[in-house]
Order: C-alpha cells, then structure tokens, then sequence
C-alpha cells in the first residue's frame, strides 16, 4: 500500500456523504490542514485532484505491456513460420503477417491487460497477504473517511478536530497503527 | 455519480435505499447460511455433473466412437454446444466493458452476474474444444511450445489456432476484469465478516484494499483501459470462432456474413442466458429494487435489436446463395429449409426471428413470465442455428453416395447434459459465495438513480437532481 509505512496517530474524519467529503477537502485544505488520505466505499469523481493526487501514469504500462505482446506475436509467428520452420498452407507465404492478425491481436490485449492489472496491483501494494491499513471499518459499507497524519502537521489536535467538524464531520476518532 | 440525470427518466434504485442498505441487502446473502431452495438446487446440479462427468469419462476412455458422429458429419452437437456456450458467454463482456464505454447505468446491477455467467460459460465452451479433440491429456499441443518431436508447431494460418488464443485470451481477460471488480465488495464483506475464517478468506482474495482515494482513481482508470480492451477483444472471439467455418470451402459455411450475424448471434443468446439467470437470482435474493423491470426491459431492447439483425443475416445469406449462382451454395440452403433437417431450420427461424419480435410490445417486454419464456426460446433457437450451421451443412456431401444423417447417441445427449452441471454448479457457487450485485458500483449511481435521496445524517445533499420530483417533500 502507498501508505504501509504509516505508523503514528492520525485524526479520522468521518462523513456521511460523498458531496460533502469533497467539499470538506477543498474546506480543510483551505483551512491550512496538510490531509493525509480520503477513504471511501466507491469511487467519487474529482476526489483525487481535490486532495492533489499526481494522475496515474497506469495508461502508459498498458501501452508497453501491449507494445511487448504485439512484438511477442511478431517474433513467435515470424521465428515459427519465417525462419525455423517455413510452410505453406493455403498458397500463402509461409511468413505472410496478414494471417496473424488474430494471433497479434489477442497478445497484445493479452499482454496489455495482465501487465496493467499486475502493474495497479503492484503500485497500491495489493496483494493476498497484505493486510489492509482500515482507518474506519465503515468506510468500506456508507462511510467516509479523511485520515489527517498529525506528525507532518504543525495544527493542533484540538484545532484539527474543531476544523474537521465545521466542515462536515459527524465524528472525528483518534487512530494509532 | 455527479453526472446530472433527467427527472423523467425512471429510476434504476427503488425502495429509497441508502449506501448501507445496498451493502446489508447484497451482503446478507453472502453471510448467512444457504437456503433451502439454493441447496436443492445445488444438490440436482452437483448430481447432475457427476451424471456428466462419469458420461464424459466414458466418452474419453472409449473414444469418439461413442458419439453419433460419422465419415460425413464429422462435427455435430460437440461443436455446436461449443459455439453455443461461447456465444453466451458474450453478453457478460458485454455488459460490462461496451456499456461501461456507453455510460450505461443500468448495467451496474446486471454486470456483476453476467460476468460470471461469462466465465462459467466460457468454461463450458472449452470443456467441448476438449471433449472433441478425443485426447485431453495432450491438450497443450494447441499451444506453440517447444518440443522435442522436430520443429513441429502449431499452423499459425488455421483459424482453430486463433480460436486457441482468442479463447484463451477471452477467459483471462474476463476473468481478471471480474476478479478486479470483486476486489471492493470483498473488502466490504471482509469489514462485515464475523468470523476469523472469512475474515481471513475474503480478506485475502480482497488483497488489502481500503478504498483510499489514490486506489480508487487508478482503479477506475484500469477499469476504463480494460473496458475499452475488452471491447474489442468480445467482438473478436466470436469473429474468430466464425472463421472456423467462413475460412473453410464448405457450401453453406464460406460466408463472409458470418463474423457480424455471429457476433449479434452471440449478444442475442448471452442476453438471454442473463435474462434467464437475473430473473432467478432477483426473485431468490430478494433484489427487486436492484434489478427493477427497467434493466430487464433494457437488456429486452437488445435481444430485440440482435435478434432482428440475425434475421437480416439469415435472409441475406438465403439470398447471396441464389445469387451468387453457385448450385453448390444454393443447394446447401434449400436443402437446409426443406431437407431432411427442415424442422431444425424452422425452430431456428421460428425461435430467433419471430418470436422475439414480440418484445416490441411494451407489455411483453416488461412482463417477467414472457422474458422469462422467450429468453428459453431464444436460446432454443440460437442452439438449433449452430446444429443447422454445422450439420445441414455437411450431411449431404458432395457425391451423393456420401449422404448421411445425423443421431445423438446418449452420450451426445450426456456431455451436453455434463455442460448443464458444470455451469449451474459454477453458478450456485458464485451466488451463494459473492455479491451477486455490484455494491461499489450501485452505490455509484444511488444519488443520480435512485427513487430518492437517502437521507443523510449532516442533512446536506447538494448538486444533485432527484428522479423522483415528490422527493423534495419526503425529506422535510
């Protein structure tokens, strides 16, 4: 997970509602407050660049895996069928590109979606023995959650709370990893 | 979610839930015990399968031989189950990839079932690639491996190699699609969980997931790349599968039609196995308010459009064999309609282009018992289209003294009947072991969709419109 080296005390914000967690962001970002992560059942658009997340660059390992299984295809028909053992069928060349269209094809999704899934799996730290850092249990059912790290911000407690609040919090805990 | 929806369209959510009743209604069947209707059905289809397995069995020990098959119908119900359960096994990816590219919102509640219904069906399909091979156990000779028998590979040119890859590529995709839209449900299901056992069992295939905001935007970016993936990759399995016989000089099968009227043919079937498995699974789940009369009349309108492009191919192949004044062409199809095999064609054309035409009544469409019914119908039919296809096409052969007919022996019948256990095991197992629903997803489109607001604690709610107009005045 991107934040699996966490450890020290966070203040939790918890919100009912996914319109006000967004509006609470920009309110306690304004507000001088350094957060450190929004929690959330699903996903809520213009979370990300509300909190000042960098856009993925998954796009681009999506590409080159599926730029790596075309060239895969390219290679295996034109090592099989050009070079190692050449054979014609169907009066075609024995190494004529158009027929592997399919086969060139399939790779390259092939590739494209299992490097890419593997690559999201890889960069949020996913995987089936880690275990998850839940800063509220419900933000997985009707809750969400702004987890504020109180080590990188010069605010106090106190304050962080009052502003938590006025923004929309129904709660705010104290969580310690 | 802050997508503006009109008033008047209606709503996809009813019953005014809220995120957390979508999380208790979809998760409390995942928790509790199995009911009583899901574990008679589970025990017929478990039966069932050891029915089929020990007939399988058998078919592989003695050999094809035991089919109906002879020297000039070489293919019948083996490939025609094999199309069959592949062009179900259409409408998951479907769902979930080209309607997610369309901004669809009612596939949210469907894509979850469909998508297993997908790989469960795939499976099948796969199971009678390797059924009519005869030897299972050399099964990977399909594949371009190195080998130690010379430099023998596969032939890259034949379509079946492509059918190797476009399958398997299918499966795999599919299945990591479905897998990667799991992982937010089992999370929640992993937060409810009450014992250590599925703590620790939904925790690990939830591989840690908390829902941060980081996650979520890659995530849905993943999902969009692979939607758009797999929309393609849909269409090509089962242009691949058509070229099995359009490659082929066979009369009746060299068509150029076949990789569009397959693939609507493909859809047409999927959305009828869906249709057949949702109308169950709402009923059983007790998810009206999930899957409500708007998506079943919605996935209607689909059947209806490729049920009338198949027609339109159907009609189109009947013409370009007259025209084309090839007599082996045009043989080949009179033959299909007024030959031995006449009532075969005509349950096709019966079942696949005038039945469900009757979808175009608003009534039918939105009538559970006759989707229901003529989703079986549409299913009857695209099978007979496959078996007409494949056998019409080669039981009379060129020379005369070559004509043959096809009979199902009982193992013809029992593997087909193994395909039924297999699937139907899959399935029960899905719908009693994950949420048969979408719940990240559903609760996506609550605000925008739903018969009306949930009501928050904070009490505000802004920037949306509500479907239902009364709904301003249940909130005071």
């Amino acid at each position: 997970m991107s934040d699996a080296h966490d450890n020290g005390k966070f203040l939790v914000g918890i919100f009912d509602d996914d319109d006000v967690v967004l509006q609470a962001v920009k309110e306690v970002k304004k507000a001088g407050v350094r957060i450190h992560e929004v929690y959330s059942p699903f996903p809520i658009h213009g979370l990300d660049v509300a909190l000042g997340h960098p856009r993925t660059r998954l796009g681009i390992a999506a590409f080159l895996f599926g730029l790596s299984g075309t060239l895969t295809a390219l290679a295996l028909t034109f090592y099989t069928e050009g070079f190692d053992w050449p054979m014609i069928v169907g009066g075609k060349d024995s190494y004529s590109p158009i027929v592997y269209v399919p086969v060139i094809f399939e790779l390259t999704v092939l590739f494209c979606a299992l490097g890419m899934v593997g690559t999201f799996l890889v960069s949020n730290g996913l995987g089936p023995t880690v275990k998850p850092l839940m800063y509220d249990l419900r933000t997985t059912d009707n809750k969400f959650a702004m987890a504020i790290d109180l080590s990188k911000n010069n605010i106090g407690e106190g304050d962080i709370e009052q502003i938590l609040k006025k923004s929309g919090a129904a709660e705010v805990n104290v969580k310690q990893f | 979610m802050s997508h503006v929806t009109s008033a008047v369209r209606t709503p996809l959510v009813t019953g005014g839930k809220t995120y957390a009743d979508v999380t208790e209604d979809i998760s409390k069947q995942v928790e509790g015990n199995p009911t009583r209707e899901w574990t008679i059905a589970f025990t017929i289809a478990v039966i069932v399968l050891t029915y089929g397995t020990a007939c399988l069995f058998w078919t592989w020990w003695e050999g094809l031989g035991v089919w109906g098959l002879n020297k000039t119908v070489g293919w019948a119900w083996d490939i025609t189950n094999f199309v069959w359960w592949v062009g179900i096994g259409h409408a998951g990816t479907l769902i979930s990839a080209i309607l997610l590219l369309f901004r669809q919102k009612w596939r949210t509640a469907v894509n979850r079932a469909a998508e297993a219904m997908t790989i469960f069906a795939v499976i099948c399909a796969a199971s009678f690639i390797m059924m009519h091979a005869g030897r299972p156990w050399v099964a990977y000779w399909c594949l371009p491996l190195p080998n130690t028998l010379g430099s023998l590979w596969v032939n890259f040119k034949s379509p079946l190699v492509w059918d190797v890859f476009a399958i398997s590529t299918y499966f795999t995709v599919s299945l990591v699609f479905w897998y990667m839209g799991l992982i937010p449900d089992l999370a929640t299901i992993r937060d409810r969980a009450k014992s250590k056992v599925s703590r620790y069992i939904y925790g690990a295939f939830a591989m840690g997931w908390n829902g941060s905001a980081k996650t979520w935007a890659r995530y849905e970016y993943m999902s969009l790349i692979l939607a758009g993936l797999s929309t393609p990759l849909v269409l090509s399995v089962h242009t691949i599968v058509s070229f099995d016989f359009a490659t082929s000089v066979i009369p009746g099968w060299h068509t150029t039609i076949f990789p569009p009227y397959f693939v609507a043919g493909a859809i047409f079937s999927g959305f009828a196995m869906v249709q057949n498995l949702v109308l169950i699974i709402r009923v059983v789940f007790k998810l009206e308010d999930y899957i409500t009369v708007e998506h079943i009349e919605s996935m209607n309108k689909v059947i209806t459009l490729t049920g009338s492009i198949v027609g339109v191919a159907y009609l189109t192949e009947f013409f370009i064999a007259w025209y084309s004044g090839v007599e082996f062409e045009g043989y080949a199809f009179i033959n299909r309609a007024t030959g031995p095999y006449w009532w075969a064609y005509w349950a096709m054309m019966t079942c696949n282009v005038i039945t469900p035409q009757l979808f175009w009544s608003r009534a039918i469409r939105r009538s559970i018992v006759w989707t229901f019914v003529l989703s079986v119908v549409v299913n009857i039919g695209m099978w007979f289209e496959r078996f007409v296809i494949i056998v019409t096409s080669l039981h009379r052969d060129y020379l005369p003294s070559s004509w043959a007919m096809f009979h199902p022996t009982l193992f013809d019948i029992s593997d087909y009947i193994f395909s039924f256990g297999l699937f139907f095991t899959l399935f029960l197992l899905f719908s009693k072991f994950l949420p048969v629903v979408n719940m990240a997803e559903v609760k996506t489109i609550i605000k925008s969709s739903s018969e009306k607001l949930p009501v928050s604690v904070s009490g505000v709610a802004k920037g949306e419109r509500v479907a239902n107009p009364t709904f301003n005045k249940n909130v005071e």
